[in-house]
């Protein structure tokens, strides 16, 4: 969707914000936007949603100081603010007003400048890495305004003397990649969990705008390697959005089909991972077998197992394979029995009963309100599916159903993958046979110039809702790109998830959680 | 003198690409000749340790993904005696470096690095991890791991196939069976340059 940005002077734009939320429903932070406007100044555009009505709108905060640029925090109204606002501190150098944590969030703490800025230095001279171990703060700052408008710092502690911390990661097998969780422990209870992120953090945003179009295609399947379908198609739709290139039929029943085998791979490898998190490693193994059998019939038309590179802007690389029908066919009669195989060897299983049910409960109020999309959000009965709410391509011809499930535990977030995959295949089954004929691909210009404006169009990935924000001054290159990590609100939301629980069930809240860390930290 | 070839089970010498690099190296190390006891004793310890490598599970992005589907059931690598992976680097003979360091990660994987015990081996897994792959441009990303930590074998691809990790990890299989465990010219850790206060390694 174009943006038609809401413009909120710095003065009143907390009253505002939350004569936005209460009064017009609009209860869902999409996502925070941090940008730099240039001679405009420093800023931010927040994208909010109505739950009730999915009516999007976007809010635009520009502070002109560039130096010392505050705007004030959102973080009292929506809870998944917090980290998304350290994001654009850490990334843009811009202070949240009132904003309790505002330390560095994906890049060390010793790090000089502000990466995104334009005016940063890009030189590998200026970036080199370090082998000395980062010395981290053991507070936080929060930056207040008294009523004369001047700027007061307050420092707060993250531990007492008393706490008991252990780290977990960026080394760890459960936590699925490089994250790192300072855990405070009482026992054998967590009373709080800070997430560590940026292990993994490339700066694709940055790089992007260096990019032409086309160029910045390639760097998106590597964000969610396990959705890096739904990555591209994001990115995809937001060019071709903005350039108003009408698609053939043929590409929108091959994208469909290509996300949906997209997702049922991802919900397979969530299966395993989470069958090897709870040291069922016969599950693992089933699960594994199975995805091969997905790569396979992907592989063959697309070239790449895990890393495709299909989707570009107007269309796909290539035609579908001449076996692809049959053997989409083939594998949709292959996966279904293996569903009961699955729950008879994991589902039914009494430790993962045990382990799953009544624990981990994330309610849908704060689902809703850390912005938790996707499988862990329809767990706790938020209707937020993309497919539904804002469907495209043929989402809204098919019939399915949305999965939702209402304690929010882990056994409801692990149902809603499982149920997921069966309905990923009755989608499937229902456009396989019917592929039009038609172009695989729109033939676009050499160079692909998007008109100037700001845009924002999401997907539903594999674990939650991937979104793409662009803003173009009608170049050939990008001036802003940002990707909505579906996995960022998930680790926020771990701090409320579990404290309280012990710290065995962190694995199992992590491994039903389902996050990806290249995806968090782009 | 005929240098004795490296012989795996696998795959038939012959089949290898890259054997010339692996027939210099065999020379140099077996300059001067080897004692019979001592050289025979070699081949038992170099039988052994190439035959249970057990690799750290370290995965940073993508070909993380792509290196636990080749110890699942369709490729296995336990079958060429990469039994298990292990999560303590204090337990592991080997690290597959599968993904992209940035600079958060660099002092992470060079204590992980320091932790394992010796003898111990590194493999550079994937574009990101040889070079920096698509990423080589970024503010926060190494270029090629090799800066941090001696590599003894690169995988290219991103991410590699999974046969291309099989063959990756048997050309080190070959490279163990040409050490010297006896004598003290097996596996020399090199010596750190420091430069302006970072510690790099001669290539």
């Amino acid at each position: 969707m174009k943006l038609e940005n809401k413009i909120f002077e710095l003065k009143n734009f907390a009253s505002e914000m939350a004569k936005l939320k209460s009064e017009k429903h609009f209860d869902f932070l999409v996502t925070i936007v941090g940008e730099d406007f240039g001679e405009e100044g420093l800023g931010c555009i927040y994208i909010l949603e109505n739950t009730k009505t999915n009516e999007r709108i976007s809010i635009k905060a520009v502070d002109s100081n560039r130096e010392n640029a505050y705007i004030p925090t959102v973080s009292n109204l929506w809870k998944g603010a917090e980290i998304l606002e350290r994001e654009v501190y850490d990334l843009f150098g811009i202070k949240f007003l009132g904003n309790k944590d505002m330390r560095r969030l994906y890049l060390r703490s010793d790090f000089n400048g502000y990466p995104f800025r334009k005016d940063y230095d890009l030189s590998p001279e200026n970036n080199k890495y370090t082998l000395e171990d980062d010395v981290e703060p053991d507070y936080t700052i929060e930056y207040t305004m008294d009523e004369e408008g001047h700027i007061q710092q307050i420092e707060h502690k993250l531990f007492t003397d008393d706490d008991y911390v252990i780290n977990i990661g960026p080394q760890h097998p459960a936590t699925h990649g490089v994250l790192r969780l300072q855990t405070i422990l009482d026992g054998e209870v967590i009373r709080k969990i800070y997430p560590h992120c940026g292990y993994i953090h490339r700066g694709i945003e940055k790089m992007c705008e260096d990019y032409t179009y086309p160029q910045t295609l390639a760097l998106t399947d590597r964000m969610d390697y396990l959705s890096a379908m739904m990555n591209r198609h994001a990115l995809c739709s937001v060019i071709e959005d903005a350039m108003g290139v009408e698609l053939s039929d043929r590409i929108h029943y091959i994208r469909t089909i290509m996300d949906e085998l997209q997702r049922i791979d991802s919900h397979l490898l969530f299966y395993s991972c989470c069958a090897q998190d709870l040291g069922a490693l016969t599950a693992f193994i089933f699960g594994m077998r199975d995805r091969e059998e997905v790569l396979n019939v992907m592989e063959e038309t697309t070239g790449g197992r895990l890393i495709q590179n299909y989707y570009r802007i107007g269309g796909c690389q290539a035609d579908i394979d001449t076996n692809f029908v049959k053997d989409v066919k083939k594998f949709c009669e292959y996966l279904k029995p293996k569903f009961k195989e699955y729950n008879d060897i994991f589902t039914g299983n009494v430790i993962l009963h045990n382990r799953f049910q009544g624990v981990g409960i994330l309610s849908k109020e704060n689902a809703i309100s850390y912005g938790c999309t996707g499988g862990t959000g329809r767990a706790a009965g938020w209707n937020n599916d993309v497919r539904k709410n804002h469907p495209y391509d043929m989402y809204d011809k098919v019939d399915f159903q949305e999965i939702t499930y209402n304690n929010g535990d882990c056994f409801d977030r692990y149902m809603v993958r499982m149920k997921e995959m069966e309905q990923s295949i009755h989608i499937i089954e229902q456009l396989i046979d019917n592929i039009p004929e038609g172009d695989f691909y729109i033939k676009q210009k050499p160079i692909i110039r998007v008109p100037e404006g700001q845009w924002y169009t999401s997907v539903e990935g594999s674990r939650g809702e991937i979104g793409v924000y662009l803003d173009s001054k009608g170049d050939k290159t990008p001036y802003r790109l940002k990707f909505r990590p579906m996995g960022l609100p998930l680790v926020s939301a771990m701090d409320e998830i579990l404290r309280g629980e012990k710290i065995a069930d962190l694995i199992s809240v992590g491994a039903t959680l389902d996050y990806v860390i290249p995806d968090i930290d782009r | 003198m005929e240098v004795r070839k490296p012989v795996i089970k696998s795959i038939p010498y012959d089949e290898f690409k890259d054997n010339e690099t692996l027939e210099k190296l065999t020379k140099e190390l077996q300059d001067g000749g080897a004692n019979v006891i001592v050289g025979s004793l070699d081949q038992v310890v170099n039988w052994g340790r190439s035959n249970s490598l057990w690799s750290l599970t370290f995965a940073t992005s993508c070909c993380g993904i792509e290196f636990m589907a080749v110890g699942c059931a369709r490729y296995d690598f336990a079958r060429f005696g990469f039994e298990v992976c292990r999560n303590s680097p204090r337990q592991a003979d080997l690290i597959m470096c599968a993904g992209t360091i940035t600079n958060k990660m660099a002092p992470v994987f060079k204590r992980l690095y320091d932790q394992m015990a010796d003898p111990k081996y590194v493999i550079a897994v994937g574009g990101c991890a040889i070079s920096g792959g698509p990423f080589k441009t970024s503010y926060h990303v190494v270029n090629g791991i090799d800066e941090i930590v001696p590599v003894d074998v690169y995988i290219p691809g991103c991410p590699p196939r999974p046969e291309a990790m099989l063959y990756g990890m048997m050309q080190l299989q070959r490279k163990i069976k040409v050490e010297k465990f006896f004598g003290g010219a097996n596996h020399k850790e090199h010596k750190p340059i420091v430069v302006n206060g970072v510690e790099t390694y001669e290539k």
